[in-house]
This record gives structure tokens, C-alpha cells and sequence, in this order.
């Protein structure tokens, strides 16, 4: 996948260089800087919109809601009550930490061995498919790949048939293991793409010096892997932070991770209390936006050489 | 002989335990998916009997999984054509030079790092679907604005309705086909731009020969990826309006089916699912190994 998802955060140093050339010469012709800005802005709002509305809800008692000033600040600071003794804005999100915080844990639980264990023996195996000729290699590598486009609903039947028979409890360990084996597929992809890129004449050097297929592995692939494990855990913790199908159809409310105690807070609550369900949507997506912010080029990363998976 | 076996031996051994794994989890549960489909299972009581196609006749003739499908392609049509649209202007703007650019490409790639599930809490409120005095979410915002005609009861219209749920699918993945025509553009040598003006291009005929064709992987790419994602749409809907018939579409009518232990018919559903799927995914994986081949 490499030649046609070609990653952008490589790309983009080699743009950076050309840049000052190009802008001066055809780009401002056809569109002027200030449309440019605009549309660019414009949209800057829409798609942080969303992002308002949760904060100004959440922050917002239940006295407060009113659909005609939904859009407003609150009109109170969080921790006033709109009526003597009632509840206030902070109240929505004692509430929403109550419901998610022990879901919370479970995930980290959950989210934390299930990256650290994929991306081993996805850096083993792409180990393998990257430098290793054996008979109808390409064929097991799409083999795999295929595995990460499948709809896991086509799994899922005889999946929960499977779990129920073998008594596996609906809770975080049995997503552990679910996730271990279907983030096979895309971390094998990531790091074989990762492992191309590996001068040869480094495995080469290793060979002449005697070193077998695990000890080239040991010795020279695993210490320059580090960029490699780092998309990859990324991209395995954010996908099972965020998996809501698994878990729907695999665990329960009293065992099951943050996205089930989410939607049960959120669907369990009408009207009155929205806030507590933003404060909640907030709080959910604390550890995914952290990962994002801090180490956004190798999130990046992943999506680009990973491309594909929901 | 033997020489060949030190070769390629190992490697394989240590790469068997992957392909075992998914050799039963992916494959050999397609194929248990497949039998259940097949047989009579339609509680919990175990299979009596094989009964071939009839299950897979049964859903195509279904108004109900009819219904589901429609909704689906309404669905699919505004989120790729949206994903497509907005993911390209973005790249096209920003490959011009902008200043500040990797904070608007933060800011429009961030959705991505949001579940499906957050942010169905938010455009929940937004798709509200009271209008006029009761009107909150965007048709309040539209009101506000003095754009009161666009009000509109969202995904609460019959089919329709479903490119209203298409918008937070596009708010989350513009962004992510934004980064790959970015990557598209940059991968562009600057020598071919500069040949093409060179012999007397217009702007027009620049894209049209040498822009868009260079381009036309990537948007292959995002558009395959953009397809699968939405065929698959489950978390989305499940979020905004839980598992209505309104806006059923054939992954949460699995789930209804599946959780009515109607096993045979939630298999069936899958299986078309998967079929779907298939038709994007499988000369996408052959055309991908075959490029990879050639620039071997």
C-alpha cells in the first residue's frame, strides 16, 4: 500500500523546502489570499462548532436549558445554581465522571495491553513479509491485509455463538483478545511498510556476520523500530478507546468500556439532561484528543500508511 | 531441498501463528457465518436443518431490509460524494501556501481522533428535529442567522433523512481525505507543473493533464476507504438515533435481528454486508498488489 498512500508527514518537509517558490508564482493568481483565508477559516469554524456546543452545554444546569438560548453562553458561572440549592453546570460533570470513571479504567485496561501485544507480533510479522522470501509470500500478505477491510458484522454471529459456548465472560478480557486478533491485519500492514524502508545492506551486513533470521530481527530491526511501535500503539489504542461495535455485541454495562457507558448515558438521558451526556462526550474523548495533541505526526502516521480501517 | 526449507522455514514459522489465528477468526468464522446463514436458526434453538438461499431470499424480498438498503446508498452517495468534495478543497487550498498550515490540517484532521460515539452525542442535540419555537441544535443556529427556511426536521425525513446523518460523517472523515489528496499533491514533482506551463498550459489544462491524473490513486484510494467505512456504519447511527427504523440500515438491523436471537437472518444480513464490501474491496486489493509488483 505504500505506492499509493504515500504518508504525509515525509511528504510534507519535501513541500516545505518548494513552498516559497510556488506561492509566488501561479497559486495567488487564480485564488486571492483573502478568499483563500476565508473559505479556510470558515470552515475552521464549522468543524470546531461541534467542540462549542459541548462545552457551553455541559456547563450549562438543567434550569438553564432552554432551546432559544441553547446557542448562548451560560448565563451563570458553572459552579452557581440556577436555583437556590439546585444543581449547576459542574453538577453535569460530576454526573458524567461518576457514570464513565470506572468504564474508564476498564479501558485503559483494555486499550493499553491490547496496543503494546498487537504491535509486537505486528513488528514480527511485518518483519517477516518485508524481508523474507518464502513461497507465495505476496499471497499471505493480501491474505491477511483482507482481514482489515472485512465488516466485522460478517464475524460477529458466529463470534458471540463462540463466546457464549466457550462461557467468556462480556467484559474488557474478552475484547482484549478480540482486539489482539482482528488489529492483527493493520499492524502487520504498518510496520511491513515501515520495514521496506530498512536499507537492505544493514539485514546483509547482519547475514555476513552469521546472525540468523531472529538475531538480524534482535539485533538490528527491533533497535530501529521505535518510530514504527510508536504509530502502531497509537493506532491500536485509539481504535480500541473508540471501538463501539465489539463492545455492543460483546460485553454488557458492568463490564463493558467507556464507549457502551457513553451511550448508555447518553441515550438514558433526554433533554434535561444534555449536559451531562456533553460533559461525558468530553470527558470520553480526553485520552484520544491527549494522543492526538501531543504526538498528532505519528497519529498521522498511522492513518496514512494504515489508510484504512474504521 | 533442505536448502530451501533453512530459508524460508523460519520465517514462515514465526509468521504461522498469524495466519492460524486469522485463518479461524477471520476466514473459518466467514464460513461459520455463511452456514448459520444457511440453516434454519431462527432461535435459540439449534439448527434443524439446511435450508440453502432461502434465508438470502427472504431479506431480498423483505420491504423491511429493502427499506434498510435504500437508506444505506442515500447514506453512502452524500458521505463519499461530501468526504470528496470537502477533503479536496481543503488540499487544494492548502497546497497553495498558506501560512499556519499544519494548525488548519490539526484542526481539520482532529474529528479523527473523536469515536463515532462522542461525537453522535453532540450532532444528536445539533440534528434535533423540533423546528420554530421548539427548535434547538442547527435549525436554531439557522433561525438565529436569519436562515429560518432551512429548517428542517433533519433525520426524521423519510430516506432523505439519511444524508442528515451523513454530516457528522463527513464532519469526522473530510479531514482524513483532506491529508490524502495532501499527500497526492506533494507527491507531485514540481518539474512536471513547470514542463506543463513550459509548453504553453493553461490553469485548466494543467489539471486536467497532469494534476488530476497524478492525483487519480489517492482519490481511488480515499474513495475505496471512504466506501467500505460507510457500508460498514454502525457506531454513527446507534449514537444519534439508536436502532430505529427510520434510519436502519443493514448493520444495525443485524444488530436487532441478532439480539431477537434470530441467528440464521442476522448471519444473512452480514453475509450481504460482507458481499457489499466486497465488490470495493477486492479489485482494490488486487490493483494495490499489482501496482506494488510493478514498482518492484
Amino acid at each position: 500500500m505504500t505506492s499509493t498512500v504515500p504518508r504525509i508527514d515525509a511528504s510534507t518537509d519535501q513541500a516545505r523546502a518548494t513552498r516559497p517558490a510556488r506561492s509566488s508564482r501561479a497559486g495567488r493568481r487564480h485564488l486571492s489570499r483573502t478568499a483563500k483565508y476565508t473559505i479556510l477559516v470558515l470552515f475552521v469554524i464549522v468543524v470546531l462548532m461541534p467542540v462549542y456546543v459541548l462545552l457551553v452545554t455541559s456547563l450549562k444546569p438543567p434550569a438553564d436549558v432552554n432551546p432559544a438560548t441553547s446557542w448562548g453562553l451560560p448565563v451563570r458561572w458553572p459552579w452557581e445554581s440556577a436555583t437556590p440549592g439546585g444543581p449547576t453546570g459542574f453538577d453535569n460533570w460530576s454526573t458524567a465522571w461518576e457514570a464513565l470513571a470506572a468504564p474508564i479504567g476498564r479501558t485503559f485496561l483494555l486499550a493499553i495491553p491490547a496496543a503494546l501485544i498487537s504491535a509486537l507480533l505486528g513488528s514480527m510479522n511485518g518483519f517477516v513479509l518485508s524481508r523474507w522470501r518464502f513461497p507465495y509470500a505476496d499471497v499471505v500478505f493480501t491474505f491477511i491485509l483482507f482481514g482489515m477491510f472485512i465488516p466485522y458484522q460478517a464475524i460477529m454471529t458466529p463470534l458471540v455463538q463462540m463466546k457464549t459456548s466457550l462461557g467468556m465472560p462480556s467484559n474488557i478480557w474478552t475484547l482484549l483478545i478480540v482486539h489482539i486478533i482482528y488489529g492483527l491485519p493493520i499492524c502487520t500492514l504498518i510496520f511491513r511498510n515501515y520495514y521496506v524502508g530498512i536499507p537492505h545492506e544493514l539485514m546483509e551486513a547482519a547475514r555476513v556476520d552469521g546472525s540468523g533470521m531472529l538475531g538480524t530481527y534482535w539485533r538490528i530491526v527491533l533497535p530501529l523500530s521505535l518510530p514504527g511501535f510508536v504509530v502502531t500503539i497509537i493506532w491500536q489504542f485509539t481504535s480500541a478507546w473508540n471501538d463501539f461495535l465489539f463492545a455492543m455485541f460483546l460485553t454488557n454495562a458492568q463490564g463493558g468500556p467507556v464507549s457502551l457507558a457513553l451511550v448508555n448515558l447518553s441515550q438514558g438521558a433526554q433533554l434535561a439532561n444534555y449536559g451531562a451526556a456533553m460533559a461525558g462526550a468530553l470527558i470520553a474523548s480526553v485520552p484520544t484528543l491527549v494522543v492526538y495533541i501531543l504526538l498528532g505526526k505519528y497519529f498521522i502516521g498511522g492513518l496514512m500508511s494504515g489508510s484504512v480501517k474504521s | 531441498m533442505h536448502k530451501g526449507i533453512r530459508n524460508w522455514g523460519p520465517p514462515l514459522l514465526l509468521i504461522s501463528p498469524t495466519i492460524i489465528i486469522l485463518g479461524i477468526f477471520v476466514y473459518g468464522l466467514i464460513g461459520a457465518n455463511v452456514s448459520v446463514a444457511m440453516s434454519d436458526r431462527h432461535s435459540l434453538q439449534p439448527a434443524t436443518a439446511f435450508v440453502g438461499l432461502d434465508n438470502f431470499i427472504a431479506l431480498l424480498t423483505e420491504d423491511r431490509f429493502l427499506h434498510s438498503l435504500v437508506n444505506l446508498g442515500v447514506f453512502t452517495l452524500f458521505f463519499m460524494v461530501g468526504t470528496m468534495v470537502f477533503g479536496f478543497l481543503w488540499a487544494w487550498i492548502l497546497d497553495k501556501g498558506v501560512t499556519a498550515e499544519g494548525t488548519f490540517r490539526s484542526i481539520y484532521l482532529f474529528p479523527m481522533a473523536v469515536s463515532f460515539v462522542a461525537s453522535g452525542v453532540v450532532w444528536r442535540w445539533l440534528l434535533n428535529s423540533a423546528t420554530g419555537e421548539r427548535a434547538s441544535g442547527l435549525n436554531r443556529l439557522f433561525e438565529t442567522i436569519g436562515l429560518g427556511f432551512l429548517q428542517n426536521s433533519w433525520w426524521n425525513t423519510p430516506i432523505w433523512g439519511m444524508a442528515a446523518i451523513a454530516m457528522p460523517a463527513i464532519w469526522q472523515l473530510s479531514g482524513y481525505v483532506m491529508a490524502l489528496f495532501l499527500s497526492g499533491f506533494r507527491g507531485i514533482p514540481e518539474e512536471l507543473r513547470e514542463a506543463a506551463r513550459m509548453d504553453g498550459a493553461t490553469e485548466w489544462q494543467l489539471y486536467r493533464h497532469v494534476i488530476f491524473p497524478q492525483l487519480s490513486p489517492v482519490a481511488l484510494s480515499a474513495l475505496v476507504i471512504v466506501a467500505h467505512m460507510s457500508l460498514k456504519v454502525f457506531d454513527l447511527i446507534m449514537s444519534i438515533t439508536g436502532s430505529i427504523y427510520q434510519t436502519e440500515v443493514p448493520a444495525t438491523y443485524m444488530w436487532v435481528a441478532l439480539t431477537s436471537n434470530d441467528y440464521a437472518k442476522s448471519a444473512a444480513i452480514a453475509t450481504v454486508l460482507l458481499l457489499l464490501v466486497c465488490v470495493f474491496i477486492v479489485p482494490y486489493l488486487i490493483w494495490v498488489s499489482r501496482s506494488e509488483r510493478r514498482a518492484r
